[in-house]
């Protein structure tokens, strides 16, 4: 095990954050200030609870998932894509350390700025509406869980883009629109049954469901089948990592 | 040091960039690899640093299989690219830091140090890359790939687009690392610069190693020359006089061609000058020039066949 090469590349991804820093600390904190002008008081206030929760409260879950999901794919894309496009990949590809340990240090990087980012978040929220968190353990399993997959996503969409259109393209074209339709302003109980049942195929609404569960402990889908698939996501994630390193693929000629 | 043996390299596109390499280096020796653009220099540097993988055939770094035991082989080389890839916004200290880290090593500040004062580089360790002129990129770039105490370093053209007091100094920087016991590889497009620096040269053209020869040995088959002389009267045929000259006539007879080699002491040239004198042959002009590169290759893949 390489240690300090997997240092070097986390401090160096580290160190790209916190350059950073303000903007992508700001930006969330104004959007999540400004959902909760518009969703908690002004459509909230007309809105009656859902599953017992206020409606303010219970769309934080769903906020905080939303920026894990871009940020994750946008940080972890932008981290390998960056060396690829400026050439500096070549010291990567020479270095002796193994596919494990460059995933591990890129993605443990993006995940840990993920994650900051949740929680920053959150401690905003918590301004706006009271919150509650039942279950702190699972809420940091899910976060960390769910950080960890969307990075690895974002690490392949990476590897695979030949331009920087294509860096955005997935998050805007898929994960927006399925994180829209994922529950995260409202419970799919709430939709008639047959668009409840087109939502079960949303991959999106088992990661949410999950996260809201470990706060005010209730789900839309059992946690069981949540944790289940959220983990089953990060495996299929890991699979195709490994295949790009085994392979090489659009890394190495 | 290295041992390459039936190395092929054929990139996705069909091209192949090498055809059955075979090639021993020798520790602590400074081997330049000479050829053309496109020869496949870069290509065979690449593998043998896990850029690119190869298509058939076998690399060992001091005994080590660079596919096998990429940790051992790779953690005892270091590579200066071509091209100045460099991270815009770091500064020297990170980027060097940074590199020693990736190839294993524990922080070592005095290292460092050394290495960014014998590059002069140390008055601008917290400089960005990005505010560096071309010639300090590429010591940085130097610096980066000598943090890791490599046993082996890999130079991809070192002295492109670098003046020639830079030039000087990298030159003699090789040197020492040659004295502390580092194998040097180097690639150029330049006989010179070949023959300043390298024990052994290599000369490779089309993906093909033509010849590896001991410096002194190939600067005698490189360093030929070749005269003109334009005569006023084309001749039908070489007068018998001349026999003992390497002549060719050439342009209808106008012109004779004598092929020689700068390196010999005897070159002929006064005594052949005063025999078409004393023929009464008269010429309107003389010119010589040196045998370019491609020349070179022309003659020795024709020499091999
Ligand atoms: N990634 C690649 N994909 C396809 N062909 C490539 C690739 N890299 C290099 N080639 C081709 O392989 C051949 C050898 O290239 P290489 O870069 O090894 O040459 P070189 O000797 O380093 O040339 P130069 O002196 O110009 O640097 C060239 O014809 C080049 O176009
Ligand atoms: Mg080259």
């Amino acid at each position: 095990m390489n240690r300090h090469g997997v240092l070097a590349i986390y401090r160096f991804e580290m160190a790209r954050f916190r350059r950073t820093f303000w903007q992508s600390l700001v930006t969330p904190v104004i959007t999540t200030s400004l959902y909760f002008v518009v969703f908690g008081a002004a459509i909230g206030s007309r809105m009656r609870e859902v599953d017992g929760v206020p409606y303010g409260a219970f769309i934080v879950p769903g906020l905080i998932m939303l920026s894990i999901f871009t940020e994750s794919l946008n940080n972890a894309s932008f981290g390998i894509y960056l060396p690829k496009f400026t050439g500096t990949i070549y010291e990567l590809l020479s270095a002796p350390v193994s596919a494990l340990e460059t995933v591990l240090a890129y993605v443990g990087a993006a995940a840990t700025k993920s994650m900051l980012l949740g929680l920053v978040i959150l401690a905003t929220s918590a301004l706006f509406v009271p919150i509650q968190i039942l279950h702190p353990a699972w809420m940091i399993a899910f976060l960390v869980l769910t950080s960890a997959t969307f990075c690895l996503f974002g690490f392949m969409i990476g590897i695979w883009a030949t331009g920087f259109e294509q860096l955005q393209f997935i998050p805007m074209l898929v994960i927006t629109p399925l994180t829209f339709l994922g529950g995260a302003f409202y419970s799919i109980d709430m939709l008639p049954p047959a668009w409840r049942t087109v939502s079960l195929f949303n991959p999106v609404v088992y990661l949410i469901s999950g996260f809201r569960w470990s706060f005010y402990g209730t789900s839309d889908v059992s946690v069981e089948l949540s944790l289940a698939m959220t983990l089953g996501f990060f495996a299929a994630c890991l699979v195709g990592v490994s295949w790009i390193f085994r392979t090489g693929y659009r890394l190495k000629s | 040091m290295i041992s390459i043996a039936n190395l092929t390299k054929t990139y996705a596109s069909g091209l192949q960039a090498l055809k059955r390499v075979d090639l021993d280096i020798r520790k602590g020796e400074i081997f330049a690899l000479l050829g053309p653009n496109g020869a496949g220099k870069t290509t065979l540097i690449s593998i043998v640093c896990g850029i690119v993988t190869p298509s058939t055939g076998e690399v060992r770094v001091d005994g080590h299989d660079i596919l096998r035991e990429y940790r051992a082989t790779r953690s005892r080389i270091g590579l200066v690219p071509q091209e100045l890839h460099t991270d815009m916004f770091e500064t020297v200290w990170s980027t060097v830091a940074f590199s020693r880290g990736l190839f294993g090593c524990a922080p070592n500040a005095a290292h460092l140090e050394k290495v960014l004062r014998d590059l002069s580089l140390w008055d601008r360790r917290h400089h960005k890359i990005m505010t560096l002129s071309g010639g300090m990129k590429r010591r940085v770039l130097i610096a980066k790939a000598l943090s890791h105490e490599p046993q082996v370093l890999f130079l991809d053209e070192p002295t492109a687009g670098v003046d020639v007091e830079l030039r000087r100094d990298m030159w003699g920087l090789v040197r020492k690392l040659r004295e502390s016991g580092v194998t040097i590889i180097l690639t150029t497009h330049y006989i010179d610069e070949a023959e300043e620096m390298a024990d052994r040269i290599g000369v490779i053209n089309k993906g093909e190693l033509i010849m590896v020869e001991e410096k002194a040995k190939l600067m005698k088959k490189l360093g030929k020359k070749q005269l003109t002389v334009h005569l006023v009267e084309p001749l039908a045929r070489l007068p018998e006089a001349l026999g003992e000259w390497n002549l060719a006539l050439k342009n209808d007879g106008s012109d004779l061609e004598y092929n020689f080699n700068e390196k010999d002491e005897h070159t002929g040239i006064p005594e052949l000058l005063r025999r078409l004198g004393d023929l009464g042959l008269e010429f309107k002009d003389l010119e010589t020039r040196e045998s370019s590169l491609e020349d070179i290759f022309v003659s020795l893949v024709s020499e091999r066949a």
